[in-house]
């Protein structure tokens, strides 16, 4: 019997604090796809350091084809044939994708001969990209095109991809899947790392699931269930939905009309014509590839960006003769006479245009941006101060912070979002990206906002959190706030949004109710194809 | 083999220990220094350790040169802070000086004590003026602020000589470069009789409370740092880079044009070429040893006042050149920032440990 390509035994990896590895063991014969699977920290990423030669592990033993070699250098595990393709592509622009992919390989080859091998693998493994053309001109699938090629330029005999369809469209995931079985029918081992259970379950041969650096079973995804699999990654089974109440046309929250806009930054995407709107009581899900125009509108929303041109983004306030809230304001005359109410509406919109972040937030326009560390929160401060960024409830006359106040409101959304840190002085940049999001998402939905405007929701966070986090924007919504959730997961915009929306290229698809969508048509739309005419009439009902 | 390895978190401890690591070291070099140089280290030591703190006199002196330090020093802490980087406080502290003298220079027999208020609100003004220059070429053209500031220093100096020099120039002065001594209502109150400490002090004191607070416990302090630290996250929350550009410029100007201010009504008295002596270059090294913050500042403070007292005993006393307060200072500075290092990193022994299977391979 051959032995495998690659065998882990009992490896461990201590860092200060954590314990990334805990005799972790694991092997891949040649030809089979394996799946690690795990939520955010369970020591995925550093197990695949240390198997590409990146990080060395404390103890334990490394076998290649049955011989102990463990690489000590990303450069040895290469010359062993340990390719891997990283989630966050490292690609210059400016290059054409040959000349990115000739950049990273031995200066054995000519340009011409990597030209010329691009062509003959892309062909082999239907991967279709033209070698000529500059980066910048790729969409994010073609991007994903050239890393995986330039990872099988070396003929790899293990192949490894990190959470690999995190920016890729349905369709575009089922042509990778096509291309690494087509892969491992040749006898290249892979490994597979990724959280999304369908994609494991469609694909691989073998799953090892790792939590808190430990093995907790190693299974044939194909007979299990996506709940028997989340159970063996976060210990329990994820929290259900409460089932949904049906809504209502509601009144409008937040309007966007007429809005086009350059981009800041050379690389950024132009907005082209955007109009939507947000009702209370309802979340409009924002779906697309990431880097069409999402981040670029979001800046626009949240105030960060203020060029747009004055009217553009529209504020309606509540209308006071309508809210039981309002209604100590109204007593003093309790006549609800017309001319009254017509005056009221004219007044209740605002123009978001001139109006800051800040000047946003106090009307109760809330964002959670998609950066957590350097933008959502500061690192190095703790998370007391960390509250401060958009809150002001510790903040007293003459600008006083009251630290004790910073300190209890931290404590609270620690407590109330299960954020896994060592206290409210713990600087933000020590928590996991998990639990930071945790904490950001906390802050904000904890603000009870009249509109919330969300990008990545559940990005990085575990199963369990990730539906508690969902749970709490359903409440949101159910508390009549205006939600927009951005998101690269469908699954997640299928489950929370009322109405659908794609942006593709910095344009926007028409809306639709998440009842009447499909994630082949939503797929499909997401390459930027939907049908203008339809488009119009479902614009003006938006 | 030892190894440095990043820590998880900054070392709060090591971040306090730094500054005195820093200075042990620099005590160890100054006695390699005073040994090369043919001198008794031992005395050495004791013209910057011991000598500045002999007597009620010798303790006036510190404190007096140890106010314009720390009052520079502050305004520098919030602005270094805020990631505004004026190099230039020198020049602010002579329009501040200029600012002040003149105020001074209109006292007449009729003035009264009160005069003292407004040649202080003049030197703040100076200093805020100086500063403002920096931050609107900053702002409107990014220009950047550590050329423009410390450009402008020479500009000040320039200033202050050509107005020694010429039109303020004391007619009754033997042609001397310097203005007429101010009279005696423009000179700040006395603490104690036998020293030349002022009230300066108290307003030094008052302001280390005031930028602890602004710091520490203020939404503006924290809007100032978030800017600093992370620029996205102060966009993000709506903090204002502008504000933070000209709210930290202005502090600092104005701190460092008070200091000149109360030198000028302190212990000098009128206006010479040689009203700036290195307290703007030399707040810099104090803000980074008191670690950017007011208290530390204040210690920090008095340790450079003792370097600058040192050196000039060192200079009399056993000869040494002048260029020795420069040389401790920079010493200083110096091991300061090699020992910040441990603040985010730490040593560690590594001993040849790997994976088994690898060392057999590689022999």
């Amino acid at each position: 019997m051959t032995p495998p390509r690659l065998e882990l035994r009992r490896i461990s990896k201590q860092y200060p604090g954590v314990k990334a590895n805990d005799a972790v063991s694991l092997s891949v014969a040649p030809g089979e796809i394996h799946a690690v699977l795990g939520e955010n920290g369970a020591g995925k990423s550093t197990l695949m350091k240390i198997i590409a030669g990146a990080v060395q592990a404390d103890a334990g033993e490394l076998l290649w084809d049955g011989a102990p070699r463990a690489p000590r250098s990303p450069a040895q595990a290469r010359a062993l044939g340990i390719s891997m393709v990283y989630q966050h592509f490292s690609l210059f622009d400016s290059l054409t994708a040959a000349q990115n992919i000739w950049l990273g390989l031995d200066k054995a080859m000519t340009l011409d001969a990597v030209r010329a091998r691009v062509r003959t693998l892309s062909a082999e493994y239907g991967l279709p990209l033209d070698p000529e053309r500059p980066v910048h001109a790729l969409s994010v699938g073609e991007r994903q095109r050239v890393e995986i090629l330039r990872a099988l330029m070396t003929a790899p005999r293990l192949l490894i991809l990190d959470e690999p369809t995190s920016v890729l469209t349905p369709q575009a995931v089922e042509a990778l899947f096509v291309t690494l079985r087509r892969l491992a029918d040749q006898g290249c081992a892979i490994l597979y790392i990724s959280h999304k259970l369908d994609e494991i379950r469609a694909l691989c041969h073998r799953c090892t699931v790792l939590r808190a650096g430990r093995v907790t079973g190693e299974v044939d995804p194909r007979q299990e269930s996506n709940a028997s699999l989340s159970r063996l990654m976060i210990g329990v089974e994820p929290p259900r939905l409460a089932a949904r109440a049906v809504r209502e046309h509601a009144p409008e929250r937040l309007r966007v009309s007429g809005l086009s806009l350059e981009p800041e930054t050379p690389h950024g995407t132009a907005l082209a014509d955007i109009a939507l709107a947000l009702r209370r009581g309802e979340i409009l899900g924002l779906a697309g590839v990431s880097g069409n125009g999402q981040q670029e509108l979001l800046r626009v929303l949240s105030g960060e960006d203020r060029r747009a041109e004055r009217g553009v983004v529209t504020w309606i306030a509540d209308d006071p003769s309508t809210d039981p809230s309002n209604d100590a304001s109204n007593d003093a005359s309790n006549d609800p006479s017309n001319s009254r109410a017509a005056a009221g509406a004219v007044n209740r919109t605002t123009d978001l245009g001139p109006l800051g972040p800040a000047k946003r937030r106090a009307l109760g326009l809330h964002h959670v941006p998609e950066e957590r560390l350097g933008r959502g929160a500061v690192p190095s401060m703790s998370l007391a101060q960390n509250t401060l960024l958009t809150r002001r409830e510790p903040v007293g006359r003459l600008g006083h912070v009251s630290t004790a106040r910073a300190a209890a409101l931290a404590r609270r959304l620690i407590e109330r979002f299960g954020v896994r840190a060592a206290g409210p002085q713990a600087a933000a940049r020590s928590l996991s990206g998990g639990n930071l999001q945790k904490f950001i998402m906390g802050r904000e939905i904890d603000a009870a906002p009249k509109a919330l405007v969300v990008a990545q929701p559940t990005w990085g966070v575990d199963v369990g959190a990730a539906a508690q986090i969902r749970a709490e924007l359903l409440a949101l919504r159910d508390a009549g706030c205006a939600l927009l959730v951005v998101s690269e997961e469908l699954d997640e915009l299928f489950e929370l949004s009322d109405r659908l929306v794609v942006m593709a290229r910095g344009r926007l698809s028409p809306v639709i109710p998440v009842g009447q969508a499909s994630v082949a048509q939503i797929g499909q739309w997401m390459s930027g194809l939907w049908d203008t005419a339809a488009g119009e009439g479902a614009h003006a009902e938006a | 083999m030892l190894k440095l390895e990043p820590r998880p978190q900054p070392s709060a401890a090591m971040s306090l220990a730094s500054p005195l690591i820093a200075l042990a070291l620099t005590t160890l070099i100054g006695v390699a220094i005073f040994a090369a140089l043919g001198k008794d280290p031992l005395q050495g030591l004791r013209m910057f350790f011991w000598e500045p703190l002999r007597n009620g006199y010798a303790l006036g002196e510190l404190g007096l040169k140890a106010t314009p330090l720390v009052l520079i020093a502050l305004g520098l802490a919030v602005a270094f802070r805020a990631n505004v980087w004026n190099i230039g406080a020198e020049g602010q502290f002579v329009a501040g000086a200029l600012a002040a003298g003149w105020v001074a220079m209109q006292a007449d027999a009729g003035s009264t004590k009160l005069i003292v208020l407004p040649i202080l609100l003049a030197g703040v003004l100076g200093g805020v003026a100086w500063a403002a220059i920096t931050a609107a070429l900053r702002d409107r053209f990014h220009a950047n602020e550590i050329l423009v500031s410390l450009m402008l220093v020479y500009v000040a100096e320039l200033l202050l000589q050509y107005l020694v020099y010429g039109p303020w120039k004391d007619p009754a002065g033997y042609n001397f470069p310097q203005t007429i001594t101010f009279l005696p209502a423009t000179q700040l109150p006395k603490l104690f009789t036998g020293t030349r400490l002022h009230i300066g002090v108290w307003i030094a004191l008052a302001a280390v409370i005031g930028c602890w607070w602004l710091l520490m416990r203020s939404m503006a302090g924290f809007a100032l740092q978030t800017g600093g630290i992370a620029p996205m996250a102060a966009r993000y929350a709506g903090f204002s880079s502008r504000a933070a550009l000209w709210g930290a410029m202005t502090l600092s100007g104005g701190l460092a044009g008070l200091a000149g201010a109360l030198e000028t009504a302190g212990p000098l008295g009128q206006l010479t070429p040689y009203v700036p002596v290195g307290y703007g270059f030399a707040a810099i090294i104090v803000a980074f040893v008191g670690r950017l913050h007011p208290v530390g500042i204040v210690l920090s403070g008095i340790l450079m006042s003792m370097f600058y007292i040192g050196g000039e005993l060192a200079q009399s006393r056993l000869g040494l050149p002048k260029a020795i307060t420069g040389v401790f200072q920079g010493l200083l500075l110096f091991c300061l920032l090699a020992c910040d290092t441990l603040i985010h990193y730490r040593v560690r022994r590594v001993a040849g440990l790997g994976v088994r299977g690898v060392d057999k391979e590689q022999r």
